[in-house]
């Protein structure tokens, strides 16, 4: 050990030290002093202020979003409803290498590896907690592949949720329609508050236009969150209670429709493998008993989402299943107008019961070479109106249209509901033409155009040239036919039923017009006809009425192409079947008491008579309870 | 006045267990410090659980840290003052060598080159927080005392080289730690406060070159400091958690295990260099407050053994050891609180993490050494 140093003195530098010491215990003193000021002044002062802060912080509401209202037929079978399924979701915050783990789901075929570039914008926008679904509905199978693979995808889970589902498939897709994921589009229109938390809406048909009472309201709870917004159990009593109220969604309402199933069933079945539609109603209350567009679609691929090649098939599809032939098809309606011209050119006198028109196959107007055709080359010889109607003799009604005029044609076709939308309650509904001379004079450009030439009158008499009709208006004027000129609204929803409740706003039948044609012995006699085109002798549909077990009465109509788009290019095959002419049908029944009405449409069907005709009378038998006969 | 107080309390204090504070007195064993500590560490486990999410296992490793860290503590206390100085030059020397190892084949952790392994990894710069002030008091043991300008630059370039290797790992928090317990040996062995006031002018445009020399991170912590707001989610969110931790602790907290802050997540390094504000949370300011209590209580005990020292090395060492721990506490509250930059500084005894427990109770065993032999020592 080494001596002290002689220099250094002991007791100086021991006292030096202690005033340091003095010193440095005062500068610790201080600077504690200003840790607990600062404490003092975030504790005390402004503890109020961070207290909210830190509730603020863990409190966060999520929406919760309304159950979909289920949709019923009129018998109360499911229409649609919401099952459980399984998604596939990822987090984009536990997901290391979104690429990577995408492109190894689709390396098991549990995405598309198209849809790689969308999940992967999807995943970069929005907050990292919340999930993206890769997928709506996973098969069984899926689940279980997914399953085994677990640990290999860390952020990929699969949760369950509600999903749309429509039991019957194609056979509702067209009435129904389907819900869709929200796009940016739907989320500008809808209420965002009500619209919290759902993934889809209505899209089409009555999904769409019913959309406000199917949907209910979101409701809302507080979750007790942590610093990335997720989810985690409340840790005492007291934070619980803290929370604000939750509201609870209200669920939507549950929609009954017109509709009846083994209708709809028939008709489909009746319709399957051509194109065409079918609209049957009650024409007492304009209820939709049936209806059908072909070829059909399954709507439950917009329900759980579909790849983009399943989208572009429908879509691209040359028969355009997506395409709702029934509201949205316009075709010439061909004979089928025939009775309601006769019972405006008797009406208005330009015919009478017993006049009658020399049929030689063709007819000529005054002054002019052009023929127009019979569609029976040699002719009808002498017919009355009676015959005209029953065996749809065309010359009879291109005199008939010459002395009634364009614009009594349109007046009075026009009183059937032609020509206007029917105000059915779905969207999107098409309203056909029914032409004037006021028409052409608003709707061409040039002078030429805008004339109306008698050529016109004459083919207008047979339903041709410019005059367009959808399905549902064939539908609802033979209705009105039937009711002897009381119109119905058509429509395809009966009720709307509060899910709580229980209680059932039934829809009212509305009265939306008259033909105002009073004489009785008119409608008898066009009605007569009608039934004779069914029943009678000579009648063009007498192969389909004739020995069934309830008076009915119909007529046939065939019409040209021209729903499909002309710049397309077929094979030759195609062409040949594609400018075949529609085959159109009108029919109601009973005869005497008339329940059911029915219009029928198969593009390209040749024979109204005899393709279209059959498809009425399965339907009728079907509805009036003679099923067994209609499945012949 | 604080030493004379808390002298006068300890001293007063009933013994009821004579025998074995006895045994502690033996094991020179300064029991009024170990008191202190051990309220502190417990204190401590009891955040400490509740900042983990109530793991038992971390709280079962910090248990078993703490106790290799008080056998460390037990072990240094034994050797005599003497025995440490003649030692010093040796320590500090292979300290240098350690560090000069760890620049060129230390292990990479977290983007930095901090530890060494030999067997068990260890970080070298944790030991020259010990070695550096122990090398300055070495030093001016035998040397006139205030020292003159000559031995100042001596020890300025103890203190200087190591910091600057440690600052290298890079290390910044360390490095500070270091540098502050070298300047507190130089301001305690009474370096003139003209020239303090002199240098201190002078390091202005110091802190202008250094502000040049930092990293982009760390220019972004002091801006933070001034406006934690302008990057709530950034650099910032950090400072405005731990802020609401603490604020919405008011006077008498959440209760244990009830801070939302820090149950929830919002709180970052919640067990580690955050844990004040769980504290602050839980317990309020009654709590923040006991706990500050209990630290000045060690770092008054801690001066008043340097006081008592009978020469200037155990008193230079003593006073920086008891001085370096208040700064230590000083910069996490300060931090915590938001009124200095983040620098990554845990809470003596409380944070979680091994390494500087180890360093803080060894430091403790020296002061206790320093306590215990001084009658031994020719005064």
């Amino acid at each position: 050990m080494k001596l002290l140093s002689p220099i250094k003195d002991h007791y100086s530098e021991r006292r030096l030290f202690i005033g340091r010491a003095i010193i440095a215990s005062v500068v610790s003193v201080m600077l504690l002093g200003l840790v607990v000021a600062r404490l003092v002044q975030l504790q005390v002062f402004n503890h109020e202020l961070f207290a909210e802060k830190s509730q603020g912080n863990r409190v966060r509401i999520e929406p919760v979003p309304p159950i979909r209202g289920l949709v019923f037929d009129r018998k109360g079978r499911v229409i649609a409803e919401n099952l459980p399924a399984y998604q596939l979701e990822l987090i984009p915050e536990q997901v290391d290498d979104i690429d990577d783990t995408l492109n190894r789901l689709a390396a098991i075929n549990l995405i598309e590896p198209d849809d790689i570039p969308r999940f992967k914008e999807l995943s970069r926008s929005g907050p990292q907690f919340k999930p993206i679904t890769l997928k709506f509905r996973l098969t069984d199978e899926e689940i279980a592949n997914f399953a085994i693979q677990r640990p290999r995808f860390p952020g990929i889970d699969f949760r369950p949720r509600l999903v749309r589902h429509y039991p019957n498939g194609e056979l509702f897709a067209h009435a129904v329609g389907y819900v869709g994921a929200l796009s940016a589009g739907d989320l500008r229109r809808l209420d965002s508050a009500r619209y919290a938390g759902t993934s889809h809406t209505g899209k089409t048909g009555v999904e769409s236009s019913f959309e406000n009472d199917l949907h209910g309201y979101a409701g809302f709870r507080h979750l007790i969150t942590n610093a990335r917004g997720r989810q985690i159990p409340a840790d005492s009593r007291e934070l619980l209670d803290s929370l604000p109220m939750d509201e609870t969604p209200r669920p939507g309402s549950n929609i009954y429709l017109s509709l009846d199933l083994d209708l709809q069933q028939v008709a489909y079945d009746a319709l399957a493998g051509r194109r065409g539609a079918v609209v049957a109603l009650d024409p007492t209350n304009g209820e939709i008993l049936a209806l059908v567009s072909t070829p059909s679609f399954d709507p439950n691929l917009f329900a759980v989402g579909m790849s983009t090649a399943q989208y572009g098939e429908l879509q691209d599809n040359l028969d355009r299943p997506l395409f709702n032939r029934a509201v949205r098809g316009t075709y010439p309606p061909g004979s089928t107008i025939k009775p309601m011209l006769s019972l405006a050119a008797l009406e208005t006198g330009a015919t009478n019961l017993t006049r009658k028109t020399v049929c030689i196959g063709y007819f000529q107007l005054e002054g002019n070479e052009h023929r127009y055709r019979d569609w029976k080359p040699e002719g009808h010889g002498p017919v009355d109106l009676h015959d005209a109607i029953e065996q749809s003799c065309d010359v009879y009604f291109y005199q008939l249209g010459v002395n009634l005029g364009i614009d009594n044609m349109h007046d009075y076709l026009t009183r059937f509901g032609l020509g206007s939308a029917t105000g059915v309650d779905v969207l999107g509904e098409k309203p056909g033409l029914v032409p004037s001379r006021e028409w052409k004079r608003n709707n061409f450009s040039d002078s030429d155009n805008q004339r109306w030439y008698h050529g016109e009158t004459v083919i207008a008499a047979i339903g041709q040239g410019f005059m367009l009709t959808t399905p549902l208006q064939l539908a609802s004027a033979v209705g009105t036919l039937a009711m002897r000129g009381d119109r119905y609204r058509p429509h395809l929803v009966a009720a709307v039923e509060d899910p709580i409740s229980q209680k059932r706003e039934l829809v009212e039948p509305e009265l939306i017009g008259n033909v105002e044609i009073d004489n009785t012995f008119y409608w008898d006699s066009v009605l007569a006809a009608m039934h004779d085109v069914m029943q009678g002798p000579r009648g063009t549909a007498r192969a389909v009425g004739t020995g069934a077990p309830y008076e009915m009465a119909g007529k046939s109509g065939t019409a040209q192409l021209v729903s499909i788009a002309q710049d397309e290019e077929y094979d030759k095959e195609e062409i040949a079947e594609r400018l075949r002419d529609h085959a159109l049908f009108i029919s109601f029944a009973p005869f005497d008491d008339p329940r059911i009405a029915v219009a029928v449409i198969v593009e390209n069907g040749s024979s109204g008579s005899g393709v279209a005709a059959p498809i009425a009378k399965a339907i009728m038998d079907q509805y009036l309870g003679y099923g067994d006969d209609a499945i012949q | 006045m604080q030493f004379s107080e808390s002298h006068y309390l300890l001293s007063s204090k009933p013994a009821p267990l004579a025998n074995f504070s006895g045994l502690l007195r033996r094991l020179n064993v300064d029991v009024p410090l170990l008191g202190g500590l051990l309220l502190i560490c417990t204190f401590g486990l009891f955040v400490l659980y509740s900042a983990t999410g109530e793991s038992s296992r971390l709280l079962i490793n910090q248990a078993v840290r703490l106790g290799i860290a008080l056998v460390a503590m037990l072990i240094v206390a034994q050797l005599p003052p003497d025995f440490l100085r003649r030692w010093t030059p040796w320590g500090y020397l292979a300290g240098l060598l350690l560090l000069v190892l760890v620049l060129t084949k230390g292990d990479v952790g977290q983007g930095a080159r901090r530890w060494l392994d030999f067997g068990i990894r260890f970080q070298p710069s944790e030991a020259m927080k010990l070695a550096v002030p122990m090398m300055m008091a070495w030093y001016l043991h035998d040397r006139q005392i205030p020292p003159r300008i000559g031995h100042l630059a001596v020890i300025a370039g103890f203190i200087a080289i190591p910091t600057y290797m440690i600052a290298q790992q890079p290390d910044l928090g360390t490095a500070l730690l270091i540098a502050i317990s070298g300047v507190i040996v130089i301001i305690l062995a009474g370096m003139s406060f003209r020239l303090m006031l002199g240098l201190g002018v002078l390091a202005v445009p110091g802190a202008l070159v250094l502000w040049n020399f930092m990293e982009d991170y760390q220019k972004q912590r002091v801006f933070t400091l001034f406006n934690p707001d302008s990057d709530p989610l950034g650099a910032g969110y950090n400072i405005i958690q731990s802020k609401i931790a603490i604020g919405s602790g008011g006077l008498f907290g959440k209760g244990w295990t009830n801070g939302s802050q820090a149950h929830l997540e919002f709180l970052p390094e919640r067990h580690t260099d955050f844990i004040f504000a769980v504290l602050g949370e839980e317990f309020g300011l009654l709590g923040v407050l006991s706990l500050l209590a209990l630290y000045l209580f060690v770092i008054a005990r801690g001066l008043y053994i340097a006081v008592q020292a009978p020469d200037t090395y155990s008193r230079l060492l003593a006073g920086s050891i008891s001085l370096t721990f208040l700064v230590y506490v000083f910069v996490n509250t300060a931090m915590v609180t938001g009124m200095v930059p983040v620098v990554g500084i845990p809470l003596p005894l409380v944070s979680f993490g091994g390494t500087s427990m180890v360093t803080l109770m060894a430091g403790f065993g020296i002061l206790m050494s320093i306590h215990s032999h001084r009658k031994l020592l020719p005064h």
